[in-house]
């Protein structure tokens, strides 16, 4: 139910960002998600491509800085207090939230959280139990 | 030679400041035996006497000093902490430091008698400088083991002026202190005097509420050109002195009324100036590595003491003012490669060792040095190591911090970190030039 | 007698011995000079004196100080800059700065003399501290406007130790340099210090093994029994109170002795009375209230009965020490610390002493006080040990609770306790503010 996610390191510098689309794009491997947290210094982006190993090693190859996590994505229903309850769930298990981002495939489509836990497993079991949708790595990548 | 004073020539110590060149002469062979003396009471002179043969008290004229040792900073750094500190510790008053070429820092020590004549000293530029008993002076060092704080104020006690310990930083307040207070004089490196002066000339600040009269700069070189913006930017007169704590701190030169360089305090100080490759002295008059010994320390005996500071001792005559003492141009530039930011002495191997201490860096790093407004500022480029990429905001910050913490530790210095992609940085064979001064400062 | 407290060879500390009645006496001669200075050049006070219908030659006893008019801190603002200053501007040889009530700092000149007459206090504070000229001094206190760091810079300078002017913050090189140097004794904050033992037990260092640490000169904030209990335990070595403000001169106008049993006034420099804040009049010895200095021989910026805001007592009897000059309490309040909660006065010192009694619990805390609706809230973040943290949910409700009831006992309302992880909360390198008042907004 994990799926895993490339993150690279960001210079503060014009062009990098485009650099890592550029690579991926020329080796045939689309992307998913990328989210970007940034401070004034360094950034970090986060990608699912489908084929992550051939994706790292690609990046790896252009001499970008890779680091793989496994992470977890659910789907949040489209009611208010739906984020609500997934993070009540894994709050009541004493897992911590690392960091977290959303996307969507398509407009009107329910909104796909991407969530970093500090103890994956613990948190996919508390998420189950209450009935949340997550979504392996086939189901994500067949949208 | 300028034959016109800027100000009324005055004196803090006439007799000695003027003494005729004989009788200064012979002082000085008398205090440099006494210095020998005192230093060989320290297994680091013991050891180089011994090595090269010479005895203590075969001093015989001022030329002898040449078959002294040279002392250099790195031997401070050998001899860590107090390895130069001839009196017990019960003799020792205080401790100042300065920065060192690792970590450590480069202490020196002062007998109750050393701070004594150090005051003496600081009162002599500052009175050839337009000090006056009646003046009240804005102190805007930092205070604390730096040199400089604290000798300009022990200076300026004994001159008897009045003074406002503002130390450093926060210029707002500065400038309401000297309207408040209306000090004539301010101490402070060259550089946060523009920083000033920019708040002043921008801030819509009535120059009539002001009432400097007097700057004394030090801490840093500066350079003629900015001597006259800040004099004509803000009508003052801006004075240059000459010191470094390994030798006692400032108080070893200074200028008189008449600015033909920084008058030698020669009672007090052997000069020599040398080639840097050869060591041998240079030809009168002609510029090189200016090596200091001190004649009167008690608590620290260092002889004939390396500064790496560029300079002339001149030799064009007497100084119209009266003093017989030989002078000094301003500092040209450095033989190693030390900076300067902010007043505080920076050496690229104290944060290289710095970083070494951090486990997430690589050990390929450039530093930078630039001056984006009035003040400067230092990046460091490090690369980082791949295996410690995290993926993870609060441990990349995490990291970042360690970084800041382990240079601020070393150096006193905040500085800009930013981490890069391996193998982004250039690569050096051979000696390695990591820093670039983007300053382009000319002296 | 305890610990070598007599040093009563040492003539530093003659004026500690001298017997009352030569106090008195010494103290009636200063008191005319300065109450005629004060009148000839202070206008204010001039002023004040004229409206009081109190001419100088009418003070004939120490007691008739109570007719002479009060200063405040407000005085000192509304005279910025210079206005109190009781000589001309060329007498001046010195300025310190408090920080104001407003956006002005207030401003103090100083003559040569009064710079005599602060340091002598210092002196005396630190051979009263057992210190010698064989000490090692490191200044952790700022240094600058603030009177901490060159007060007890020349302090220990006059008395003959190696003085080490750190200044404050860089707390890793402090550390560095206190092994390094073998650095005797330390002045600084005591919240200061207890961010240095926190930073140098976080590497490792242990104090009694590693540093020749045995004094710690604390002062500028009040702070408690409780803590120097803990400074002392962690550390090994002897906490001392060093209390002064700058509007009467600065650190040194009294000092616990080694039997840390309240603060000694250098009462031939600062003459103490104790008032009630509410009518103004003197209380008796032993009674609780607002401490009141007049400086007797301090000429540039003399204060005639400076209000200073503290809260203590004067201790009746005579220290075991054998000193004459007499004591007040340790100032673990002041009126501006005041905090009214639901009309119950509470001093964050309560709070700081109700804290330090229970197990676990960190010298680190912060509180908050609010307001819902009309009622007061107050609220007491406080860090505790790690391994307390990783307890069950059930003994942490435990120790939460057992720190309430340990605050209540003493300030006699509910308080609200959370607990939080060590270093968690801010710390400071000079002077701590412990409160959050968001009523004032």
């Amino acid at each position: 139910m994990k799926i895993k996610q490339i993150s690279l390191f960001l210079e503060n510098k014009p062009g990098h960002l485009n650099a890592i689309c550029r690579t991926l794009a020329k080796a045939g491997i689309n992307i998913v998600t990328l989210s970007l947290a940034d401070t004034q210094q360094f950034g970090i982006v986060r990608l699912i491509v489908e084929d992550w190993e051939r994706g790292r090693d690609e990046l790896e190859k252009a001499g970008h800085v890779v680091n793989v996590r496994d992470v977890v994505a659910a789907t949040v229903n489209d009611v208010p207090g739906g984020m609500a309850d997934l993070l009540d769930a894994v709050g009541a298990v004493g897992v911590n939230i690392e960091y977290m981002y959303a996307f969507s495939f398509r407009t009107n489509d329910k909104a796909i959280l991407v969530f970093r836990f500090d103890d994956a497993d613990k948190a996919i079991e508390a998420l189950k139990r209450i009935g949340a949708d997550i979504l392996d790595a086939s189901t994500l990548f067949s949208h | 030679m300028n034959t016109v004073p800027v100000i009324e020539n005055r004196f803090w110590q006439h007799d000695a400041e003027c003494m005729p060149r004989p009788q200064l002469e012979s002082l000085q062979l008398q205090r440099l035996r006494e210095a020998v003396a005192r230093a060989s009471a320290l297994p680091f002179y013991q050891k180089k006497f011994k090595e090269s043969g010479f005895s203590p008290d075969s001093i015989k004229t001022l030329d002898d000093i040449r078959r002294l040792p040279f002392t250099l900073k790195a031997d401070f750094r050998d001899n860590y902490p107090l390895g130069f500190v001839a009196v017990p510790r019960s003799e020792v008053s205080r401790f100042q430091g300065t920065s060192g070429t690792t970590g450590k820092p480069t202490w020196t020590a002062y007998t109750r008698g050393d701070v004594d004549r150090w005051a003496d000293l600081c009162a002599r530029f500052l009175v050839s400088g337009g000090l006056r008993p009646e003046h009240t002076v804005q102190i805007s060092f930092g205070f604390g083991l730096f040199t400089g704080g604290f000798g300009l104020h022990n200076g300026i006690q004994r001159v008897g002026a009045a003074i406002i310990p503002i130390s450093s930083g926060n210029s707002a307040r500065q400038i309401m202190t000297m309207q408040d207070l209306r000090p004539e004089v301010l101490i402070c490196t060259p550089s946060y005097a523009l920083k000033l002066m920019d708040d002043i000339l921008s801030g819509n600040i009535d120059r009539a509420s002001i009432a400097l009269e007097h700057a004394h700069f030090g801490g840093e070189p500066w350079t003629e050109s900015m001597r006259e913006r800040i004099e004509s930017g803000l009508g003052i007169r801006c004075w240059n002195n000459y010191g470094m704590a390994e030798c006692g701190g400032p108080g070893i030169a200074g200028e008189c009324a008449y600015r033909n360089g920084m008058h030698i305090q020669e009672d007090h100080y052997i000069f020599e100036v040398i080639d840097p490759d050869t060591l041998e002295p240079v030809k009168p008059g002609e510029k090189g590595e200016i090596v200091v010994t001190p004649l009167t320390r008690e608590a620290m005996p260092v002889l004939r003491y390396r500064t790496r500071d560029i300079g002339i001792v001149y030799d064009d005559g007497e100084c119209p003012c009266g003093r017989t003492t030989r002078r000094m141009s301003r500092i040209m530039g450095r033989t190693d490669d030390m900076l300067i930011i902010r007043g505080v002495n920076v050496f690229p191997s104290q944060i290289e060792s710095a970083l070494m201490q951090c486990k997430a860096v690589s050990p390929h790093y450039m530093i930078e040095v630039s001056r984006p407004k009035a003040l400067d500022e230092i990046t460091v480029h490090i690369e980082m190591e791949p295996s410690f990429f995290s993926d993870s905001m609060r441990e990349m910050q995490q990291i970042r911090e360690n970084i800041d913490r382990a240079i601020y530790g070393a150096t006193g210095l905040h500085m800009v970190i930013n981490l890069v992609s391996p193998n982004t940085l250039e690569r050096f064979e051979g000696k390695s030039k990591r820093v670039k001064d983007l300053r382009n400062l000319k002296f | 007698m305890c610990r070598e407290c007599n040093d009563k060879e040492n003539p530093l500390s003659r004026a500690d011995y001298v017997s009352v009645d030569e106090m008195r006496n010494i103290q009636l001669t200063k008191l005319k000079k300065i109450v005629r200075h004060c009148y000839d050049n202070v206008p204010l006070t001039r002023l004040r004196m004229d409206e009081k219908g109190v001419k100088p030659e009418d003070i004939k006893t120490l007691e008739d100080m109570r007719f002479l008019p009060f200063m405040k801190k407000t005085d000192l603002r509304d005279e910025y800059p210079k206005g109190l200053f009781g000589v001309p501007m060329r007498d001046i040889v010195r300025f310190h700065c408090s920080s104001g009530t407003t956006g002005k700092p207030i401003v103090v000149g100083s003559t040569r003399g009064d710079l005599d007459v602060w340091i002598d206090g210092v002196v005396r504070s630190l051979v009263m501290d057992g210190i010698t000229n064989e000490d090692i001094l490191q200044v952790s206190y700022g240094y600058g406007l603030f009177t901490g760091g060159l007060g007890l810079h020349y302090g220990g300078e006059a008395l003959g130790c190696a003085v080490v002017p750190t200044s404050g913050g860089n707390t890793d090189r402090q550390i560095m340099l206190m092994r390094d140097l073998g650095v005797t004794a330390i002045a600084c904050t005591p919240s200061y210090f207890i961010h240095i033992m926190d930073e140098a037990l976080k590497k490792g260092v242990d104090f009694r093994k590693e540093t020749k640490l045995r004094h710690g000169i604390f002062g500028a904030e009040p702070w408690t029994d409780e803590i120097r209990a803990k400074i002392e335990s962690v550390t090994g070595i002897e906490a001392h109170d060093i209390y002064g403000l700058t509007e009467v001169s600065g650190p040194g106008v009294a000092s616990s002795c080694r039997c840390h049993s309240g603060l000694h006034v250098f009462e031939d420099h600062f003459y103490p009375e104790i008032i009630n804040p509410d009518t103004l009049e003197p209380v008796p010895d032993g009674t609780w209230g607002e401490l009141v200095f007049t400086t007797l021989d301090r000429f540039g910026t003399p204060m005639l009965r400076y209000r200073t805001r503290d809260i203590t007592r004067i201790i009746p009897d005579r220290c075991d020490c054998g000193r004459t000059i007499r004591r007040i309490d340790r100032i673990s309040a002041r009126t501006d610390d005041m905090l009214i909660i639901r009309g119950v006065n509470v001093f964050p010192s309560q709070i700081e002493a109700g804290l330090m009694t229970v197990d676990k619990v960190l010298p680190h805390y912060h509180i908050y006080v609010d307001r819902e609706g009309d009622l007061d809230t107050i609220e007491v973040k406080v860090e505790v040990t790690a391994d307390a943290l990783g307890d069950q949910i059930k003994s942490l409700e435990l120790l939460r609770r057992t720190i309430a009831e340990a605050i209540k006992k003493i300030i006699n309302i509910s308080i609200k306790v959370t607990l939080v992880e060590p270093h968690s909360l801010p710390r400071s390198e000079g002077k701590m503010n412990r409160v959050t008042d968001n009523r004032k907004k």
